[in-house]
């Protein structure tokens, strides 16, 4: 296989790689960071002391995370069947990726939001502020270089994940991988999309460190 | 303007119940600084946080400037509206500060005036106001992390003056600061309260605190108020901890045959020179071993420990003479000399240890 050959091929599987984990992470985010915060709130003398809420989503949440991701993967195919139609291509590849990721990042969240000082819940309390007040005033902003971080952690188990996905009708990098690099011997073709990979994560690596870096130096003495 | 009624506490730990309060009385009245003073342990930082309610009393009442707050206090965990609207009319700061590190100094100001719905123009005018009056209008756009333990306090003073409240409440504000940034503080504290007439509860381990701002004080042990009343009052106690805890006063006698007195003095006999007086007319040599006195409003008060010739038979009349003059006399043990007597309850007589910095 000669380079030229290649390159459609990795420029497709990059592609259709950074578009499941770009959706798949904003999913997660959106669902896996109120589970976060539901699970420091309703936790014993949380704001929103909770004790059976608290254990039934920290039970869904370790049954999440425990199963492994092929297996989600197949079990969910009527699931994602329901919601985009299809369970093969990209878009369809984002349910099962987000539902994967979710409660991974609902724990990260929670130990983000678990470290913030219970003393500024206390002093917004003392000014009369309400509970989401305190989230969004306090909880949200002080945990955020926190949160990126596990953004950034997210979005690389993700890049993992979709690369699984290639083997289950999914689309990008891990796909084209299995299927010219692995079924057709083209070793040449299988170190590319491993070294593009590695490209990836260490990008999204670098930005996330970049970002908390920068969040973080409000904090500090200069 | 703060009137605690029947407080307690209690907790629950691991199956057994613990007494944080048992049966606070507490009234502050406006426009005056009140100390509660006590040990660690001693249910200090329970009470405060139960005057806004940031902990529920188990019983008991508390009123806040006419309002009873734990009427409003509702059931259930979370505080409602009518709560969260007397809270921030009660100011509050605290011995960590509590600033948020994402925020700027005066964006710090300004979260209780977000929480109120003030418009942004108006934040900053009131924010930027309010740091000018604790002296830190040049750092407003500085974040917590470069201020000193002093400043922080001054800008956690700002924002909870932020709201117009005629409460402030204090828990440990000076206890992680410096002496000489403790007393610059408390002098804040001190010119807040006389200019806008802010009434101050504060708590704190320090007897100089009290010493230095409070107008009355209290004492507490063991979740209960044992001692209580303006600083003069206090001293006019026979026997009150807090007054000795307060003007200490130590030395022993020379020698044998001597009688040494302990002469407390407050009220109207402050103003005369009571001990030059009795020197002369009884014709004896005073010693002073040692005193503690202070000005309030102008008047001298505190307690002075001294020494007269001769056993105590022989100076039943130069006593009688200070007692006349309206000073309080106690005469001092050779047997017992600093400490005090045990009190009844089991309080140690030097009942004030110095706790270190959490």
């Amino acid at each position: 296989m000669t380079w030229s050959q290649m390159q459609p091929l990795l420029a497709q599987g990059t592609l259709d790689t950074l578009y499941m984990v770009l959706w798949s992470t904003v999913a997660t985010v959106i669902c896996g960071l109120p589970l976060g915060i539901l699970l420091v709130l309703t936790d014993k003398g949380g704001l929103l002391q909770n004790t059976p809420v608290n254990k039934a989503v920290g039970a869904v949440v370790n049954i999440g995370r425990s199963l492994p991701f092929i297996i989600l993967l197949i079990a969910l195919i009527p699931f994602t069947t329901a919601v985009v139609g299809t369970f093969i291509g990209p878009t369809a590849m984002i349910v099962p990726l987000a539902v994967g990721a979710t409660p991974f990042f609902a724990r990260l969240v929670q130990t983000a939001v678990r470290e913030v000082d219970h003393g500024l819940v206390e002093a917004v309390q003392s000014m009369g502020g309400s509970i989401p007040t305190i989230i969004r005033k306090v909880l949200l902003p002080q945990a955020l270089p926190s949160i990126v971080a596990a953004v950034t952690t997210t979005v690389i188990v993700l890049v993992g994940y979709s690369a699984m996905a290639g083997a289950v009708g999914g689309e990008g990098l891990g796909s084209k991988a299995v299927t010219y690099g692995f079924q057709r011997f083209e070793t040449e073709f299988m170190l590319v999309t491993v070294v593009i990979l590695i490209a990836l994560v260490t990008a999204v690596q670098l930005i996330g460190d970049g970002v908390v870096r920068l969040l973080a130096r409000r904090g500090r003495t200069d | 303007m703060i009137t605690t009624t029947g407080l307690t506490k209690v907790y629950q730990s691991r199956g057994r119940d613990i007494s944080a309060l048992d049966g606070v009385d507490l009234h502050v009245r406006e426009g005056e600084v009140f100390g509660v003073i006590g040990r660690s342990g001693a249910g200090k930082s329970s009470l405060i946080r139960c005057v806004n309610l940031l902990e529920r009393p188990t019983s008991g009442s508390v009123v806040v400037d006419g309002t009873d707050l734990t009427a409003l206090a509702g059931r259930g965990h979370r505080a409602g509206r009518e709560l969260r609207r007397a809270r921030s009319r009660i100011g509050m700061v605290f011995q960590h500060f509590n600033l948020l590190s994402s925020r700027t100094v005066q964006d710090n100001v300004e979260l209780p005036l977000e929480i109120l719905g003030m418009s942004g123009a108006e934040r900053s005018r009131r924010s930027l106001e309010l740091l000018d009056l604790v002296g830190l209008a040049d750092r407003a756009r500085a974040y917590p992390a470069q201020l000193s333990g002093g400043q922080k306090q001054r800008v956690g003073i700002a924002r909870a003056l932020a709201g117009d409240p005629r409460v402030l409440l204090s828990d440990e504000a000076t206890s992680a600061l410096d002496p000489e940034t403790t007393r610059s503080v408390l002098r804040l504290l001190r010119d807040l309260n006389r200019e806008l007439g802010l009434t101050v509860l504060l708590i704190t381990h320090e007897m100089d605190v009290v010493k230095t701002v409070c107008d009355s004080a209290a004492l507490m042990h063991r979740g209960r108020i044992v001692e209580s009343g303006t600083v003069s009052e206090l001293l006019a106690t026979p026997g009150s901890e807090l007054a000795r805890e307060l003007f200490p006063v130590t030395g022993d006698a020379s020698g044998p045959d001597r009688t040494v007195l302990d002469v407390t003095f407050h009220g109207d006999a402050a103003t005369r020179p009571v001990i030059s007086q009795l020197s002369r007319t009884y014709n004896i040599d005073i010693s002073i071993l040692g005193a503690a006195m202070d000005t309030v409003g102008g008047r001298q008060i505190g307690r002075m420990r001294i020494e007269l010739p001769g056993d105590y038979e022989a100076n039943v009349v130069p006593v009688g003479f200070l007692r006349e003059q309206g000073l309080q006399v106690d005469v001092v043990d050779d047997d017992a000399p600093a400490a005090a007597p045990p009190r009844s309850d089991g309080t140690p007589g030097a009942a004030l240890v110095k706790e270190t910095v959490k």
